[in-house]
């Protein structure tokens, strides 16, 4: 089971009170943009097997949005911050880099 | 190799089953093959079977970086039917369908294939109005469905509680030729098939890059060395997206745990499938006689092919009122298998930007049952370097284009 703590509440949520919100980070684009831009927006995701970015809800509590940092293969839990950034805080980052030196993701923002 | 027959076991039990040859053979890789096809589930090894059969292309080799069908082909709960709202989707499924029925004449292996009949439940009015319209949809794609009400169901599945407390039982899409068939069979005879025709089926062996040059596809490297080919597909499931990345590309795939458990066994009580897609439960009765249960996936990304509980007792609870003498049922087993879902939950047979390099993925929740039909229409785009009628609409461009053949309204979850 997955636990996550909520960043604004600290509360320690497994999963059944938190509602998924997929693929973190990602750059909107809409009317202006290229077909490719808005089926990349839309469709194409990172889906890594490893270090990965999401969105969270807090469902059953407090009901806000925030961002969780999580490895997909060994489940570990990286952190949690708030859904007001485009990219992870440094601590985050610096906390990866201890695990699994030279990760990469996609492009923030 | 032994054919099998009743002749074959009969002269078998006579010598204390001495004569009996490996179904397969495990040979070391060549330094390059026509067409390399990586991952061994049902899906790769229907492609080189059928690349064989159809279109005699029999220089091939199938990599598997685990064993033989130990993917979400050997996961899964084998519920084959093809009752799809889209055109392009009846097409395929029906198809594969088809093929299921005689797929033990044509491998000479025991697929076990059970046309026992798919019901899939209506327990909402919006249900109701869904599935009359695919009964229709399906009338005219020439697919043999039905829309019947709850005394018929009863009849059919006489264990299901009709009135149930929340979602009573208001009627049902039934597929009478839809059914179950063993998966590991399945995996197992292609393989044996393919081989007899001399292609090299090669388990323990990871892909893990893709060699191109200029723009061309030359070869693979694998946990077992540098292997060559001219054509390359990548058939791996949930592991899609990271082998699409080796070859440069992004997909409009995310890869979920999607569970399913079974019950200890218990005398027959059950001879149809039936499946609850509100609840998101589904159940049918192993020839061993355990209940097979499946359930809803995970809503974010995993790679760890086992699961969570919570899903194992969403589901049980719903099924448990549809089928109130489940209560007391104690479960053996549960297990994971990684599923790659796309946006309009529709698979994709496809070129890629990669020359010589195909891709078949995106079958989720309910690639199974589509198997046979899958491999047909990936081995013809493979041969010929162009997708076929079954599989041109399931193209990658599709997202771009918006050409989306949408099933995730017709089926809430598409086993
Ligand atoms: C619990 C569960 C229940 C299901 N129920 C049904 C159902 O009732 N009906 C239905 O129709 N479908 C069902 N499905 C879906 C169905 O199982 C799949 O769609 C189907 O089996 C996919 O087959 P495949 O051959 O594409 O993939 P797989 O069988 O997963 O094969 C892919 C293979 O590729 C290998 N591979 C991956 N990466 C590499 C690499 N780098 N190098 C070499 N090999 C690699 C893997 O090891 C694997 O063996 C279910 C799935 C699950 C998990
Ligand atoms: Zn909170």
């Amino acid at each position: 089971m997955l636990i996550l703590t909520c960043p604004y509440c600290g509360v320690a949520c497994d999963e059944t009170e938190l509602a998924p919100g997929g693929e973190a980070h990602l750059k909107r684009f809409g009317p202006g943009s290229t077909d490719e831009e808005f089926e990349g927006y839309l469709f194409q995701r990172e889906n890594p097997r490893g270090v990965h970015f999401e969105r969270w809800r807090h469902a059953y509590g407090c009901g806000k949005w925030f961002h969780a940092a999580r490895d997909t293969v060994t489940m570990e839990v990286f952190g949690t911050y708030s859904a007001q950034v485009t990219e992870p805080p440094e601590e985050i980052r610096a906390k990866i880099s201890a695990k699994h030196p030279g990760w990469s993701w996609r492009e923030f923002s | 190799m032994t054919r099998y027959s009743a002749f074959a076991v009969a002269r078998e039990a006579f010598r204390n089953h001495q004569g009996w040859t490996r179904a397969w053979a495990s040979p070391e890789p060549k330094r390059r093959y026509d067409a390399i096809i990586i991952g061994a589930g049902g899906h790769g090894l229907a492609t080189a079977y059928y690349l064989g059969k159809n279109h005699g292309i029999r220089n091939v080799a199938i990599l598997e970086k685990g064993w033989l069908g130990g993917g979400n082909t050997g996961r899964n709960t084998t519920i084959i039917r093809s009752n799809y709202l889209q055109d392009p989707s009846a097409a395929i499924y029906e198809k594969a369908r088809s093929l299921y029925e005689e797929l033990s004449q044509d491998l000479n292996y025991n697929v076990m294939f059970s046309p026992r009949g798919v019901m899939m439940l209506a327990q909402t009015e919006h249900e109701i109005r869904g599935y009359k319209r695919t009964a229709h949809a399906n009338a005219l794609q020439g697919v043999d469905t039905e829309f019947i009400g709850p005394e018929r169901v009863k009849k059919l599945c006489p264990i299901i509680e009709i009135r149930g407390p929340r979602y009573p039982v208001l009627g049902a899409l039934w597929q009478p030729r839809g059914g179950t068939a063993r998966h590991d069979a399945v995996a197992w005879g292609y393989a044996r098939k393919c081989s007899e025709m001399g292609m090299d089926v090669i388990q323990k062996c990871e892909v893990t890059g893709i060699r191109t040059e200029g723009g061309k596809v030359v070869g693979v490297t694998t946990s077992r060395g540098d292997i060559d080919c001219d054509k390359l597909g990548i058939v791996v499931a949930g592991h899609s997206g990271h082998v699409a990345d080796m070859a440069g590309f992004r997909l409009p795939i995310e890869s979920v745990a999607l569970q399913a458990l079974v019950s200890e066994p218990i005398k027959p009580c059950m001879d149809v499938v039936v499946m609850a897609n509100t609840v998101h439960g589904y159940m049918s009765q192993s020839d061993k006689g355990e209940m097979v249960i499946g359930g809803g996936a995970d809503g974010y990304n995993n790679y760890t092919q086992r699961g969570s509980f919570h899903h194992i007792e969403e589901t049980v609870r719903a099924l448990v009122e549809t089928f109130p003498m489940i209560s007391r049922l104690k479960m053996l087993r549960m297990w994971g298998g990684i599923v790659d879902m796309t946006g309009d939950r529709s698979p994709i047979i496809s070129k890629t930007p990669v020359e010589g390099v195909f891709i078949n993925c995106g079958w989720g929740t309910g690639g199974f049952k589509a198997i046979p039909g899958s491999g047909w229409a990936t081995a013809e785009m493979i041969a010929k370097g162009e997708p076929g009628p079954l599989a041109e609409a399931f193209g990658l461009e599709r997202f771009r284009e918006g050409r989306f053949i949408d099933e995730s309204v017709a089926a809430g979850v598409a086993h």
